[in-house]
């Protein structure tokens, strides 16, 4: 009797794989996940700080949509951010971790700035920046191959080695800047400032217009070659499964080095736009995270490039209006860092309920 | 195989270039300022008269490249709200934009603020500058204030600004109650004379932390002869982990006494877990080692925001370039730890206060100093920054340094004058 009350029990909860949800369904569940976390939010608000939760998210919108400027600076957080976002989709289509998109970036930044300090005005803009763009690609390329080569030829641990390369790379550019000025305090300051040559050029007096318009095109360039291209193809069968490919004739190690020459040289683009196009300047913290940043934008997209602008838009949303409420409300900026953690960590857990089925024990099965 | 050879063929090739490129623009600009003029000669900016601005609608800006944890970004912060204060401004006249860095991040947060109505915009690190100067180029109704910077007033560019105050004055003082104390372990034979080293903690190996460790120094050593010094930079403003490893490695190495020119709690923390005393900078330490911690010297900034604040009230103009002394209150030491100086400590302080004050004692005296054996008859200074490193100007003059009276940023960059090391 005993034995056999215990074959019948299940638990209260069990979990199964949806295997495809209805989009609006999976809609639904996002946006109770952030109306939830906006609830969490504001009690958090009220608790330690005391003002009104919905200033407070008036305020962060203000921080994104506040002024034409506020709007411009937004845009271009989010291209850069995406732009990275971007070198980092192929490789993680691929299973290959690329961490090192940090340090990729860096190193084609530095390209850029070397190219700027070097050349000064002795050639014309429309001559150094080509050179400029070239130089930051192939350093990107050059940082991001060689953990390839290595994970093709000897199957080192890929994570590992570009994270570790991140660090290298700030090496160099600590070196250059201290070679550059002596006399400093490892603070390049903005290069040519005078001169302005190597700058990219303002389109129609916006100052970063040129950026966004770069990386849109990189966005849609990038989700027909992940769909549409052979090579594509190649790089989610790769990811599914290295024997199927294998099988199927593909050549693994080609596709492994292939797919980080595209994924550094994009790396080599978002450090060219970074220093030509935005800062003018490169110090080691460039690319300030966003590397990082990029896998979280990357994987909440599922790899899909178009719906990597609203990733990206929704953290740097959240960025922009941390800073914002730090200043409105002369709060330190952790305080508004603990309200995009629990944004972001509702965001990132409804995922699960997308995946997932909860079922609850029905009565008749335990009968 | 192919393709990476062709990679490398590349690479060789842009080093080249970039070889050929350093070549040629190095002997041009090597033909352009053969002149390398001085403070008294180059052309000085005319800093622009302010439209006066009604109280109530007035707003000031501050750009901080750290937060309230940084000592130093805490050093501003509290002076602006203590200036508020003393002026009565409300909340929202005066904004705070935190964690800045030194990239187009803070031309954007200078830019914000003035979209935001700000009057004034005081950024506080010496790398914003240029950055600064750029918004200041943008908005010339706005006028843009820079903390350490060197380039103001012979930029030519009437709202932009530099300040700062000689806090080697500051420095010195603090050293002074440094050899005080080294004197009592010396009385007291815990140590030898000769074992009278200091420990310093740099940031970066450049004239503002030469020239405020150099003061220490020479304040010690005024009142305990045998003092010597031993420094360690950390290459970053704000590194707890760096810090406090550079202060454990003096004091392992031998250091029986610590200060620093870094921002974090790294090195005051060691100190306290040690036990070997602590002379800070910027704010006082007393909470971080209560057994330890000596005094600080610091830049009071309150006196020069009510400055720009009043400047632009009543419709005046900022100096180009401002440097605030110890007798204006710019300079000022913290609360003195009694637990842990030396006794007699505070009526020296005044004393050689009160000496500095009046200018009888000058800190950069080339007769308390050597460079290499030698006295220092003359040195010429990069004052006027260009960005070419070249020395321009001639500072020393009636037997002293001089230091922040051609520009208000320091320019002592003798890295180690006799009895300084590495």
């Amino acid at each position: 009797m005993k034995t056999n009350e215990k074959h019948t029990r299940e638990p209260l909860f069990h979990i199964t794989k949806r295997s495809d949800i209805v989009w609006w369904k999976a809609w639904i569940i996002r946006a109770i996940a952030i109306i939830s976390a906006l609830i969490v939010c504001s009690f958090v608000i009220i608790a330690l700080t005391k003002y009104n939760p919905i200033q407070v998210y008036k305020t962060m919108i203000e921080g994104s949509f506040g002024s034409e400027r506020k709007i411009w600076i937004l845009l271009q957080n989010i291209a850069m951010l995406l732009c990275i976002s971007l070198a980092v989709t192929p490789a993680f289509k691929m299973r290959f971790w690329n961490l090192g998109a940090e340090g990729q970036v860096l190193i084609g930044g530095l390209a850029s700035a070397a190219c700027m300090f070097y050349f000064k005005d002795s050639i014309p803009n429309g001559l150094l920046i080509p050179i400029m763009l070239v130089a930051s690609i192939l350093g990107g390329v050059i940082w991001g191959v060689i953990p390839a080569f290595f994970k093709a030829n000897w199957g080192t641990n890929e994570s590992l080695f570009t994270l570790m390369m991140n660090y290298v790379a700030t090496q160099p550019v600590a070196f250059f800047i201290m070679v550059w000025v002596p006399n400093g305090s490892s603070v390049m300051g903005v290069i040519n400032q005078m001169t302005k040559s190597g700058w990219l050029p303002d389109l129609f007096g916006k100052k970063y217009l040129l950026n966004i318009i770069v990386v849109a095109v990189v966005t849609v360039i990038m989700f027909v070659y992940l769909k549409y291209s052979k090579q594509g193809y190649e790089i989610s069968v790769v990811g599914e499964s290295e024997n199927t490919a294998r099988y199927i004739g593909i050549n693994v190690k080609k596709v492994i080095i292939r797919t980080m020459i595209i994924s550094g040289a994009v790396c080599g683009l978002a450090g060219f736009l970074l220093v030509s196009g935005t800062n003018h300047t490169v110090s080691t913290n460039l690319a300030g995270g966003m590397g990082f940043t990029a896998i979280m934008v990357s994987w909440l997209a599922k790899f899909n490039p178009v719906v990597m602008t609203l990733t990206s838009f929704l953290i740097v949303f959240l960025q922009r209006g941390a800073g914002e409420i730090a200043t409105a409300f002369r709060l330190n900026e952790s305080v508004s860092d603990i309200l995009t953690g629990i944004i972001i960590f509702f965001i990132i857990g409804c995922e699960f309920f997308i995946n997932y089925r909860i079922n609850k024990r029905s009565k008749k099965e335990a009968e | 195989m192919k393709k990476l050879t062709a990679m490398l063929l590349c690479l060789a090739m842009l080093f080249a270039f970039a070889g050929c490129g350093s070549k040629d623009t190095s002997s041009d600009t090597k033909g352009e300022s053969k002149k390398v003029l001085s403070i008294d000669e180059v052309e000085k900016t005319v800093p622009a008269k302010m439209d006066k601005v009604e109280k109530d609608k007035f707003k000031i800006g501050l750009i901080c490249l750290h937060d309230e944890n940084s000592t130093y970004d805490n050093n501003f912060i509290q002076a602006l709200k203590e200036a508020q204060k003393d002026l009565g401004l409300k909340d929202d006249q005066v904004l705070i934009k935190t964690n800045i860095g030194e990239t187009d991040a803070c031309y954007t947060a200078a830019a914000e603020l003035a979209d935001a109505g700000c009057n004034v915009i005081f950024a506080d690190s010496f790398g914003h500058e240029s950055f600064v100067m750029q918004a200041a180029g943008e908005y010339p109704d706005v006028q843009f204030c820079h903390a350490t910077g060197t380039k103001a007033q012979t930029a030519k560019i009437p709202n932009f600004h530099n300040a700062f105050a000689s806090i080697y004055q500051g420095r010195y003082l603090a050293g002074v109650a440094a050899g005080m104390k080294l004197n009592e372990m010396i009385e007291k034979g815990t140590i030898t004379a000769d074992k009278a080293v200091i420990g310093y903690v740099g940031a970066f190996n450049y004239a503002e932390v030469v020239s405020g460790m150099t003061s220490f120094f020479l304040g010690a050593r005024s009142v305990c002869e045998s003092a010597t010094m031993k420094v360690t930079y950390t290459n970053s403003w704000f590194d707890i982990a760096k810090e406090k490893e550079a202060a454990l490695n003096l004091i392992n190495s031998g250091c029986v006494l610590i200060s620093q020119h870094a921002d974090s709690e790294g090195a005051p923390k060691a100190c306290e877990e040690k036990g070997v005393p602590n002379v800070a900078y910027n704010i006082s330490t007393i909470s971080m080692g209560p057994n330890t911690a000596l005094i600080s010297s610091k830049i009071d900034w309150a006196p020069y925001f009510k400055k720009i604040i009043n400047a632009a009230l009543e419709g005046d103009t900022i100096p180009a370039d401002y440097c605030g002394t110890i007798s204006e209150g710019y300079v000022a030491l913290t609360e003195l730890n009694e637990k842990v100086a030396a006794a007699g400590t505070k009526e020296k302080l005044e004393e050689v206060k009160a000496k500095l004050v009046s200018g009888e004692l000058k800190v950069f005296d080339t007769d308390t100093f050597t460079v290499e054996g030698k006295k220092l008859e003359s040195y010429k200074a990069d004052v006027v920054d260009t960005g070419d490193f070249a020395p321009d100007s001639e500072v020393v003059k009636d037997g002293q340094f001089e230091e922040s009276t051609f520009r208000s940023a320091p320019y002592f960059d003798i890295k180690y004058i006799d009895g300084i090391s590495e």
